[in-house]
């Protein structure tokens, strides 16, 4: 990567590989199961929490010289809370549909662990590009978990992907049945679950001994 | 750690604070138009699919202004107030008012046959539900409804929505006998099925009963309207 130095690309990639915020930080849980019934709202917000992660990244960034020690945390909301309902605005200007089945979920994204965890814990000792590398890593780590249970709850729970039915009728019709378990949060947490067992049963490294 | 002044944090705070409002206020004022013509055509499409007609984004304000005739706002004595287009989200001020109370109704036509379109707001479970109801001419069959909720728990409260609960309204009539008795939305097995009631969802009761005092509180004041209608 000859545009990139090392360690800036190893800020965009860590988090998509082993340091994934939810899987291995376990950070945004909550939003992760509430979001991932079909899987267009679960795409919303992880471009809406990228957004969010990379801008407030690289404002915190270039302030992080200037901004008072005592008051640290509060700037970082008040960064992160802005430019959620600026996202909120955007997405009921233009996405009318989405952010009313996200509805409160966009709001949360200020609760989101990953934000305020990327925040200080990288960019508030790190260059704008390196952080905003990282929030656009953490972003995508974070969707890329999203989409894949989004996925699966939409197959399994009503048979459809972005709306349309792609199980045939002729499964349905032969006694197949969509798996109302799938639709609920617990199954999100349990395919979660899953995701996490897999990723730490191929990386040793991972696993307490 | 650098060390930093009272004074320097309370500017930085200040200054901090204004810049965000100002970036805040900007996004809010030039999104305006636009989330706001968003909820009109919500409001549209939502009338229509009580009238049983499927609209698009797109399509929802050619449709609208092809079925619906124009707006009323009648008191509760059924005399005609004014013409303002009121929407479910403006009934909700209106609920538990006594005789100043304003009841706005949609006139539509399809197919030469003439229908009214009733706005209804009430609470769930865990916030507002609201929707319209569709009559037919004799002002008590019901043609079809809309509902919608603010934040209905999903697969249990919020299968208001869903046509599966929405199609057995239609055929409901909302008078026994000259009565005005609403619509009840009740259990399987604790009544029998007639014209008045519909099956609530199962999971969802609260939801259900909400819905049921929603459709009582805001078609009764109807009444003397319907009346004189149907005369």
């Amino acid at each position: 990567m000859s545009i990139f130095s090392s360690t800036t690309w190893e800020a965009f990639t860590r988090p998509l590989g082993k340091d994934n915020p939810v899987t291995t930080q376990i950070l945004g849980i909550c939003s992760a199961l509430a979001v991932t019934v079909q899987l267009k709202p679960a795409i919303v917000m992880a471009i809406s929490v990228t957004a969010v992660c990379a801008c407030s990244n690289i404002v915190i960034s270039l302030l992080r010289k200037y901004i008072p020690t005592s008051i640290r945390i509060i700037v970082q909301l008040v960064v992160v809370a802005s430019l959620v309902i600026i996202v909120d605005q955007i997405l009921k200007a233009f996405a009318y549909d989405v952010s009313k089945q996200l509805s409160v979920y966009v709001g949360l994204i200020i609760t989101n662990c990953i934000l305020m965890g990327r925040l200080e814990a990288f960019a508030m000792s790190n260059s704008p590009l390196d952080s905003f590398m990282d929030g656009l890593g953490n972003g995508f780590g974070y969707g890329k978990i999203l989409i894949i249970v989004a996925f699966l709850r939409e197959l399994f729970g009503s048979g459809n992907l972005f709306g349309l039915q792609v199980i045939p009728q002729s499964f349905y019709e032969v006694g197949y049945m969509n798996n109302g378990m799938m639709i609920q949060p617990p199954m999100a947490l349990i395919i979660v679950g899953c995701i996490i067992w897999f990723i730490r049963a191929r990386h040793e490294e991972m696993q307490e001994k | 750690m650098k060390n930093f002044s009272n004074l320097y944090i309370f500017t930085f705070a200040a200054v901090l604070v204004l810049l965000v409002a100002a970036a805040l206020s900007f996004t809010a004022l030039s999104l305006q138009g636009r989330q706001q013509r968003n909820r009109e055509i919500e409001t549209k499409r939502s009338i229509l699919t009580s009238l049983g007609v499927t609209s698009t984004v797109d399509d929802a304000e050619t449709l609208f202004a092809k079925y619906v005739k124009g707006s009323l706002v009648v008191n509760p004595a059924g005399e005609t107030v004014s013409e303002e287009a009121m929407t479910a989200q403006d009934v909700k001020e209106q609920v538990g008012r006594g005789a100043d109370r304003k009841l706005p109704l949609y006139k539509a036509e399809i197919d030469g046959q003439p229908y009214t379109v009733i706005p209804v707001a009430g609470k769930g479970l865990w916030g507002a539900i609201w929707g319209y109801v569709a009559l037919q001419g004799d002002c008590s069959t019901i043609k079809g409804v809309f509902f919608d909720h603010a934040s209905e728990t999903p697969g249990l409260g919020a299968e208001i929505t869903t046509d599966k609960f929405r199609t057995p309204f239609a055929g409901k009539r909302i008078y026994e006998g000259g009565r005005l008795v609403s619509i009840k939305v009740a259990k399987k097995g604790t009544y029998t099925p007639d014209d008045h009631t519909v099956d609530a969802i199962s999971g969802g009761t609260m939801t259900s009963k909400g819905l049921d005092a929603m459709l009582k509180d805001c078609l009764t004041p109807y009444d003397n309207y319907f009346k004189k209608q149907q005369n």
